[in-house]
């Protein structure tokens, strides 16, 4: 038998903490086992790769038989055995593990160009991204391309920035070429803070190829020879896979003197930035790779002109340069006939929250947020309904069900209130609480400013306390009021992006959700029963068996009862954690 | 100390650093940014302590006190968030007996971190002992590793 055996195990970060090496080794142990071994030839691998979008049922594993895949979900170790034995020996796949049709339906609706590669090949080796044209674009970008057809070409394809602001990537380019000097950076913006948001970090994990790529094509457009990613030092799988990745580059010739064999030159470094929201933007980001705090500053100059160490630099997201090569293979109109009028190509949302499928996903630019949520992500956990999606991180906004049909473009979100942001997209249900929720988000963007200026700096605070307040039942007549004119206050005169967005998911909420507020403020209670001050857990005495499972787990003590006898909770001593309400098997345990 | 610090000065001048990457070596060093290793750079640098403090203190990254030997992360992400991960720090923090504005044990064996965000939301709510990442932690769950990181030394 001389079949082409391929394993495919997910080793993104979900993917790991699933267990993803544990299988990996598994497969790669049983597979070496030498009854298999010969059974099978020689032609099989057992390869490593990035995230593959349905983190929820990691770990995935994809079993290629001479070009046919079976896509296995929830592989423990133990099932590697199995899946060799039946499936890959005697040509039966193992039914009762293999993907259902919501892992069809979930890839089915959508386009993937970005994340195409992501899953499918080994993220650590380049000859693998090669062998699918890697390095082609960047290889013709540099030897027959000139700098004025790069920028044509980005142009033309209606690019604009994934990061979130939507600037068209091209009139960038475009921009920064224009300026003579005699350094030149391309800064890659990996410092991906939004909580919520995980595209590129799986980008950088399953695909650094197409980042590298992407940059050095940029580079040749603006005749820049120096060029730095920046990404989280947290996110220790993305730093170690593009440290791997750049190396390769300079082995191959890809990156240092003479690239291609052609007479350009294109240094490229990585640097780990300590973790900061805020250099998420342009300005702050620039001053830390500088060695300085993450501050933005005002913009006298685009930083096409004065960037980095004041020299003329672009900046774009990873996910931006991820989409630059295939512009150049496909070729622009390509591009932008995948997207609306406005805006080419896709974007990579990471869906979580309430959804049936959390993960990673890409769609064309305009596609509704209904199709996303109910197709792709199978809509509402059973028993829940849906209350609004929350799109563009801690700075976004929050879109109830009367906008399901609002597609996603930068123009669209921004009208409803939210925004593109960097694509994080969570999914609401009836039980969460919106008050909470925003103060949340608030409490976030406030202890993130970077506290230069004072709109940002003071503004979010007095919006955090005066929310606060609402959430415990002490709010005050005039309060939502307040929180609007502060809003827009702070939105109006703030530096940098951070402090114009952060009233976004109070404006937004005021705007859709303020019966909820009004709950809070009037009635003082909080209808998804959420915020702890408002709400008490008492025992139900006709359901309660007295089998002490709330007793053995309260941490403060506060429940006493006799065994198989109805208990009680002591009201003073409860601090109200929620422990008893999630061991009770009984349901006997009621929040008021 | 001299010697180490003597080292990462050294790298400096080589590779072209700034002061954020000598702190991210201090740190990367010691396990936290010792007052001395600043006065040292400060004096060997002629740059002023306040800007490796100023800086030291923006970032989250860096500690200025000695953290546990083993860090318990909890991400307060959006998702997480939405999956309970601040019921999850808070009981965390009582069951270790950490005082809300601490985040050591008292023993200096375990620090519990709170984070942005670890990439993970599709496994919400997702915690990290040390480097290994946990998804749809539970605190059950937690406790057990917790015990094994204990009891493990």
């Amino acid at each position: 038998m001389n079949r082409e055996i391929v394993i495919k195990v997910c080793t993104g970060t979900s993917g790991i903490a699933s267990g993803g090496h544990e299988v990996l080794t598994a497969f790669k142990s049983l597979m070496a086992t030498a009854g298999v071994a010969a059974t099978i030839g020689e032609r099989c691998t057992v390869h490593q790769s990035g995230c593959r979008g349905l983190c929820k049922k990691d770990v995935l594993v994809d079993i290629v038989l001479d070009g046919e895949k079976s896509t296995y979900i929830q592989v423990k170790p133990e099932m590697a055995g199995k899946i060799i034995e039946e499936h890959i020996i005697r040509g039966n796949p193992v039914v009762e593990w293999l993907a259902g049709s919501e892992y069809h339906d979930f890839h089915v609706k959508q386009t993937k160009v970005v994340l195409a590669l992501c899953g499918e090949i080994d993220p650590e080796d380049i000859h693998a991204y090669r062998a699918v044209r890697g390095y082609e674009a960047s290889q013709k970008a540099v030897l027959s391309m000139t700098p004025e057809d790069i920028i044509a070409a980005v142009r033309n394809s209606n690019l604009r920035g994934r990061g979130g602001g939507g600037f068209p990537t091209g009139l960038k380019w475009e921009l920064c070429s224009r300026y003579a000097a005699d350094r030149k950076y391309v800064v890659c913006n990996g410092n991906e803070s939004d909580p919520g948001a995980f595209m590129d970090t799986s980008l950088m994990e399953g695909n650094p190829h197409a980042v590298i790529e992407g940059m050095i094509i940029c580079a040749k457009a603006i005749g820049a020879h120096h060029g730095v990613i920046y990404t989280k030092s947290e996110y220790s799988l993305s730093v170690k896979r593009l440290q791997r990745a750049i190396g390769q580059c300079y082995e191959m010739g890809y990156l240092g003197k003479g690239i291609f064999g052609s007479n350009f030159d294109f240094d490229l470094r990585l640097f780990q930035g300590p973790g900061a929201f805020v250099c998420g933007e342009a300005t702050a980001l620039m001053r830390s790779i500088e060695g300085k705090r993450g501050m933005p500053h005002p913009r006298m100059w685009r930083t096409a002109e004065k960037g980095l160490w004041d020299k003329p630099t672009v900046l774009n997201n990873v996910e931006t340069f991820a989409n630059v090569p295939k512009i150049i293979l496909n070729g622009a109109p390509w591009f932008r006939n995948l997207g609306t009028e406005r805006s080419g190509g896709t974007k990579v949302f990471s869906l979580s929250g309430a959804v049936k499928n959390t993960g990673l996903i890409e769609v064309p630019m305009g596609t509704s947020l209904r199709e996303i949520i109910f197709e792709i992500g199978g809509g509402i956990e059973e028993g829940r309904a849906f209350k609004g999606v929350h799109i563009g991180g801690p700075t976004g906004g929050c879109i109830p069900t009367a906008l399901l049909d609002t597609e996603v473009d930068y123009e669209s979100l921004a009208q409803a209130g939210a925004m593109m942001g960097s694509g994080g997209m969570v999914v609401l249900d009836d039980s969460t609480c919106i008050v909470n929720t925003v103060k949340y988000f608030i409490d976030v963007t406030q202890s993130e400013s970077c506290g230069k200026c004072p709109p940002c700096r003071i503004g979010t605070k007095r919006m955090l306390e005066i929310l606060e307040r609402i959430s415990s039942g002490t709010g005050k007549s005039g309060d939502l009021e307040l929180l609007e004119e502060l809003g827009h206050h702070i939105r109006s005169t703030s530096l940098c992006g951070l402090g114009m967005t952060a009233p976004n998911p109070v404006l937004s909420t005021l705007r859709y959700f303020r019966n909820e507020y009004e709950e809070h403020l009037q009635n003082r209670k909080c209808p998804a029963r959420v915020c702890k001050a408002l709400i008490t857990y008492a025992i139900v005495s006709d359901t309660c068996t007295g089998c002490g499972a709330c007793k053995r787990a309260c941490p403060a003590d506060a429940i006493r009862g006799i065994k198989k006898k109805p208990h009680r909770i002591n009201h003073e001593k409860c601090i109200k954690c929620g422990t008893c309400f999630d061991v009770c098997k009984f349901k006997a345990i009621a929040k008021m | 100390m001299e010697q180490v610090l003597q080292k990462i000065f050294e790298e400096y001048r080589e590779t072209g650093g700034n002061v954020i990457t000598i702190l991210q070596d201090i740190q990367k060093s010691f396990g936290y940014i010792p007052e001395y290793a600043v006065t040292w750079f400060s004096k060997k640098l002629n740059i002023p302590s306040s800007r490796f403090f100023g800086t030291a203190t923006f970032y989250s990254e860096f500690h200025l006190r000695p953290r546990g030997r083993h860090v318990v992360s909890v991400c307060r992400g959006t998702a997480c968030h939405m999956k309970g991960s601040e019921k999850l720090l808070e009981r965390l923090l009582i069951e270790l007996d950490i005082s809300p504005h601490e985040e050591t044990t008292p023993d200096m064996k375990i620090s519990v971190a709170r984070v942005n965000c670890l990439g993970a939301c599709g496994i919400a709510p997702v915690t990290m002992l040390d480097k290994t990442i946990l998804g749809n932690t539970t605190f059950t769950k937690l406790a057990k590793e917790i015990k094994k990181l204990k009891t493990g030394e």
